[in-house]
């Protein structure tokens, strides 16, 4: 369970710039909960992530996951607890090291590196099985560099790394985003599996209101750094594209990035 | 051919020797993807440790080992200068190896100790009955190995592949839970040991130690990466490794080769900042060159 208390965060704080990219969030998100996320350009979701996931401190407010204040904790401390996939293909994995080197690697979320053999057998028997399931035949290619892989096969091995240690929180930021329609839709497709199939807690930012209706059980809209609508379940499942659309347009943040994709 | 045998056989020593200097530099430079300048007061950090101790008179091998650690403290300066002042890779490694110049005057106690008739690890490996060629020549390629298999053990350590990361995606290997500032100490004080060690080696083999001799480290150490990675290849880390100490090689072969040929020492540097240029721009020339051939 992710908890968070009265969470601010404010760029450029005491300048002309200064944004409040979140004002007094207050979020709790119950274990097993598979969020999306939507909200205009600016709105704050991905600083809602990254404060999450503790990329940088908060100027107010508590984080706690499963009653543990992890609020003053580094980024490489909370890893123990978070699977992360950004919106970048390039930034999910390291290009010039081996499918199994990163897998190896995603392994050991959040353990102590020691100088121990960094891949056993047996573990690569887990990494071509769990490949495998991908359906891309990524199992064959074990030792090839990330580099020759497609943005589509690495954003799906990033999420295979991510969930590859059981994370206590998965955190996607617009992950299908930079990929084709079909793609990321396929990505989608694989994301909704792992995250029921390992029963993840999950939250998801995109800009793909269908997306945001078709995945996990739950949907937050934000604006101006606030959470301005939040529907589970029942009352999600009567939710359509076009309530979220009209929200939007009340709002006046209608954004090119959101016609452009919800498009008809 | 026997002459040209001969000739061999310095370069060939040096390429080794310097070549342990050449694998710190990957790995800070390549793998570390970190260009640290610290290596042109680590290697006569070495060789002004070992070269006071052994005047004074103490063990070459254990002069040799406190050469080692000197050089993985030069580099932890670095890394610390960096990770926890925030300071940029080239300023931190500036910094470190202008203080170096300062401390290595300090250890030595005047710029030049000479080892004339002293008692380095090559006499003693001579002393064993390996004859003077041979004992330097099997001593240099036996730890040039033996580096090499070790630092390929390492880099496919847990630890080594966190190492690795650091230099490819800093941002990834953090959101799996490592401290890249711990990494990055790490593999800057075991880059800075090795140059230091390859400093050990190189007063011990040329009988000297002097102040002056770091300058140019880097570019050396960056010739015999680039040239190795043009000539060998680095399709794996292993392949790697080899190319570096293959292109430091070849690399002490073309500089014997020029002065042979009648090059002024002076104009060595020169001469060296070409050779990595041109190795450097290799791949453009290849494909300016293909293109050329097909476009006409
Ligand atoms: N590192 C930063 N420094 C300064 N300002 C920032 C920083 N990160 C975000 N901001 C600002 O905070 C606000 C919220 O940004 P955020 O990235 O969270 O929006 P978002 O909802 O993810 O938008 P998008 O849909 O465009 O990704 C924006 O006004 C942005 O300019
Ligand atoms: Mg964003």
């Amino acid at each position: 369970m992710l908890r968070l208390k009265n969470v601010r965060k404010v760029f450029q704080a005491g300048t002309v710039n200064e944004k409040v990219a979140l004002a007094a969030i207050n979020l709790e998100i119950p274990a097993g909960d598979f969020v999306t996320i939507i909200g205009s350009n600016g709105a704050g979701k991905s600083t809602l992530l990254n404060v999450i996931a503790g990329v940088y401190p908060v100027d107010a407010g508590r984080i706690y996951l499963d009653d543990q204040d992890v609020t003053g904790w580094a980024e490489h401390v909370r890893a123990r607890l978070m699977g992360r996939v950004f919106q970048d293909p390039l930034l999910g994995t390291a290009a010039s090291m081996t499918i199994e080197e990163n897998l190896a690697m995603a392994l050991r979320r959040g353990e102590k590196r020691r100088l121990r053999k960094g891949i056993t057998a047996a573990e690569r028997a887990l990494f071509r099985e769990r490949l495998a399931e991908l359906g891309l035949g990524l199992e064959n290619r074990l030792n090839d560099r990330v580099r020759l892989l497609s943005g589509g096969q690495r954003q799906a091995l990033t999420l295979l790394m991510a969930t590859l240690k059981k994370p206590q929180l998965l955190l996607l930021d617009e992950h299908t985003a930079a990929l084709d329609p079909k793609t990321g839709e396929k990505v989608l497709d694989l994301t909704i599996r792992l995250v029921e199939e390992h029963r993840l807690t999950t939250l998801m930012v995109t800009h793909n209101l269908h997306q945001a209706l078709r995945a996990g059980n739950r949907t937050l809209m934000m604006d101006e750094g606030q959470i301005i609508l939040d529907v589970r379940d029942a009352e999600r499942q009567r939710t359509t594209v076009h309530d979220l659309l009209a929200l939007f347009e009340k709002r006046g943040v209608y954004s090119d990035k959101l016609l452009l994709a919800n498009a008809p | 051919m026997l002459a040209f045998v001969g000739f061999l056989v310095s370069p060939l020593e040096q390429g080794l020797i310097y070549g342990m200097m050449a694998l710190g530099v990957y790995l800070s430079f390549r793998v570390l993807n970190y260009a640290d300048l610290t290596v042109d007061g680590s290697l006569p950090l070495g060789a002004a440790i070992t070269a006071s101790m052994i005047v004074a008179g103490h063990d070459p091998w254990l002069a040799t080992l406190l050469a080692v650690l000197g050089g993985a403290v030069a580099g932890t300066a670095t890394g610390l200068l960096h990770t926890q002042l925030r300071i940029t890779p080239l300023l931190s490694g500036i910094l470190t190896m202008t203080a170096l110049y300062s401390i290595n005057l300090r250890v030595m106690g005047r710029s030049n100790i000479p080892l004339l008739r002293a008692d380095t690890i090559f006499n003693q490996a001579a002393a064993l009955g390996l004859g003077e060629r041979g004992a330097s020549l099997i001593l240099a390629a036996g730890t040039a190995a033996l580096l090499i298999f070790l630092l390929y053990l390492f880099l496919e350590t847990e630890l080594g592949l966190a190492v690795r990361a650091t230099g490819d995606n800093e941002q990834m290997i953090k959101s799996l839970g490592v401290n890249t500032d711990t990494t990055k100490v790490l593999g800057l004080a075991l880059s800075n040991a090795l140059v230091a060690l390859s400093g050990s080696y190189v007063a011990q083999y040329q009988h000297f130690a002097d102040v002056g001799m770091g300058i140019g480290t880097i570019i050396a150490g960056l010739a015999s990466v680039i040239i190795g990675e043009v000539l060998f290849g680095s399709s794996s880390v292993w392949r790697a490794l080899v190319a570096v100490v293959g292109g430091s090689f070849f690399y002490r072969l073309v500089i014997a080769l020029v002065l042979w040929m009648g090059l002024q020492p002076t104009d060595l540097k020169l001469m060296t900042a070409l050779l990595v240029v041109l190795a450097l721009a290799s791949p453009q020339l290849k494909q300016r060159l293909r293109l050329g051939a097909s476009g006409s």
